[in-house]
């Protein structure tokens, strides 16, 4: 798999945002991030209707070896979380573009974010 | 940090490893998943470069005695074969290192030969500590670890792949060697018999063997076990499934359950301290007072293991609490895979570790409901 999906935007913690109906963004992590953390365990989402501030964080991410911090890319409300990925963290790793997106958020405004391109030659990363 | 590297790196490399410096080392972390290989290790077998580990020759007329004053524990009583579980103090008692002792046959000469493995990121200490507490004995101390390879296969398979490699007129060196013993065997590698150091000992809390190796032969040796095991027999394991294996295990690691400040009997490692053996040795005084004061069983903190009843792992510096007050500090922690919950060693008040206690961890922030267990957290099916 890619390192790093080419349709999508990504914030420097790694997270990316998915575009789709009207402001609605989904909102994953990349795989560079899963990686590096390892096998995916817990997963801390932000609650449905709470708001979340771009460059703030809003949840965890744990795996086997660490736990790291969840950062909104963007800030509005969040609409939906899948729940998914809390019965079974580990599809955060298998599939982090697809089956393992975190969750949505009707964006006001975006945080800073970086093109596929500028995010994988930060990172290293394979388009 | 001087990077070192061991002489398997390029076969880390073609495995894909993923690296991770560790004590001075570039050693794999992991090479696909660290749970498929920890579940790899717990039902059938792993294979783990150790080459970072330390490797010091103790020889000399003088070599039980001279081991006897250097370490706490009484290596003179060790039988010829056997592995020892020892730890290495300075004058205050404080761990300089925890470290395997192997009494090897004599010499020709009658001369004892013992072989010490301290922890990567302490084996240069060690040897120098060695060194120096040899003024006045007849010993010769050898730090042989740069030209020696450490190569561990640890699981439920680990015996029958190995006899693969042995002769079959050899194979009961391996199969009635003993946990905790150490016999020369006659490995077939590339064609070619080559005597090599093999060990029942592991960190993974299975069956398992280390074999000591000449760097030269390492990569041929390290091939050939894994060209030897069929499908789903072995899988390349790095440090990362080594460290949830150990830990469930309930067994120390250097840097986090033991240190210079910490202390033998507060880390439920007392029995390892021959007080009673005869003569001085390093540490002595210092460490008969600590256990007179009661350290570990009446005063101050014991090392316990936690069992966490919510979803959530403490990770190692992490505050315990009991009613909101801090009573110790987490050492290691993470969600067991084996066992399906959280599970974490830390020191505690002594008040507060007997099994069933209710604690809390503090997970930057939100608290995490723990209880005291016995360790091992895990102990495999016999």
């Amino acid at each position: 798999m890619a390192k790093v999906a080419v349709e999508l935007q990504y914030s420097e913690e790694h997270e990316w945002v998915s575009r789709e109906d009207g402001n609605v963004v989904s909102i994953g992590i990349s795989a560079v991030a899963t990686d590096a953390l390892g096998d995916i365990v817990y997963v801390d989402l932000p609650e449905v209707g709470s708001t979340v501030t771009a460059g703030e964080t809003c949840g965890e991410v744990e795996s086997t070896k660490s736990v790291s911090d969840l950062y909104a890319p963007v800030t509005g409300e969040v609409t939906e979380t899948n729940p998914a990925v809390v019965d079974d963290p580990a599809l955060i790793n298998s599939d982090p573009y697809g089956a393992g997106w975190l969750f949505k958020v009707a964006a006001e405004s975006d945080g800073p974010l970086l093109s596929a391109q500028d995010y994988a030659s930060k990172n290293g990363g394979e388009l | 940090m001087t990077e070192n590297y061991t002489a398997l790196y390029e076969e880390h490399k073609k495995l894909g490893a993923s690296f991770t410096d560790f004590g001075g080392w570039q050693m794999p972390l992991k090479y696909s998943s660290e749970l498929a290989e920890h579940h790899a290790v717990r039902k059938a077998a792993g294979i783990f470069d150790l080459s970072h580990m330390g490797e010091v020759w103790v020889t000399g007329p003088d070599a039980a005695a001279f081991l006897d004053y250097a370490l706490v524990g009484k290596i003179s009583a060790m039988a010829v074969g056997k592995a020892k579980y020892s730890l290495i103090c300075n004058e205050d008692g404080g761990i300089i290192d925890d470290l395997i002792t192997y009494r090897r046959p004599a010499a020709a000469d009658g001369t004892d030969r013992f072989l010490v493995v301290p922890n990567a990121g302490n084996a240069k200490t060690v040897a120098a500590a060695l060194a120096e507490r040899a003024a006045g004995f007849d010993v010769v101390v050898d730090d042989v670890s740069a030209e020696t390879s450490l190569i561990a296969v640890q699981g439920p398979k680990a015996e029958e792949l190995l006899l693969r490699l042995v002769p079959a007129a050899q194979h009961s060196l391996v199969t009635e060697l003993k946990y905790y013993a150490a016999v020369e065997v006659p490995f077939l590698v590339a064609g070619a018999g080559q005597d090599l150091l093999l060990a029942r000992t592991g960190y993974t809390g299975e069956d398992g063997f280390e074999i000591f190796v000449a760097n030269d032969d390492a990569a041929a040796l390290w091939q050939a076990i894994v060209a030897i095991a069929d499908e789903g027999e072995l899988v390349p394991a790095g440090l990362a499934s080594r460290d949830s294996l150990r830990l469930e295990a309930g067994m120390p690691l250097y840097g986090n359950e033991l240190s210079l400040e910490g202390d033998p009997f507060a880390a439920g490692l007392g029995p390892v301290v021959a007080l009673s053996k005869e003569g001085d040795f390093v540490g002595k005084a210092a460490l008969a007072a600590k256990k007179e004061a009661g350290a570990g069983t009446t005063a101050g903190r014991r090392l316990v293991g936690l069992k966490g009843l919510g979803r959530r792992a403490g990770r190692g510096h992490y505050p315990v609490l009991k009613d909101g007050a801090v009573v110790g500090e987490v050492t290691s922690g993470q969600p067991s895979p084996s066992l399906g919950y959280p599970v974490a060693m830390a020191y505690v008040d002594v008040a507060l570790i007997g099994p069933g206690t209710a604690l809390d961890i503090d997970l930057r922030g939100k608290t995490e409901p723990f209880e005291v267990v016995a360790l091992p957290f895990y102990k495999r099916p016999k």
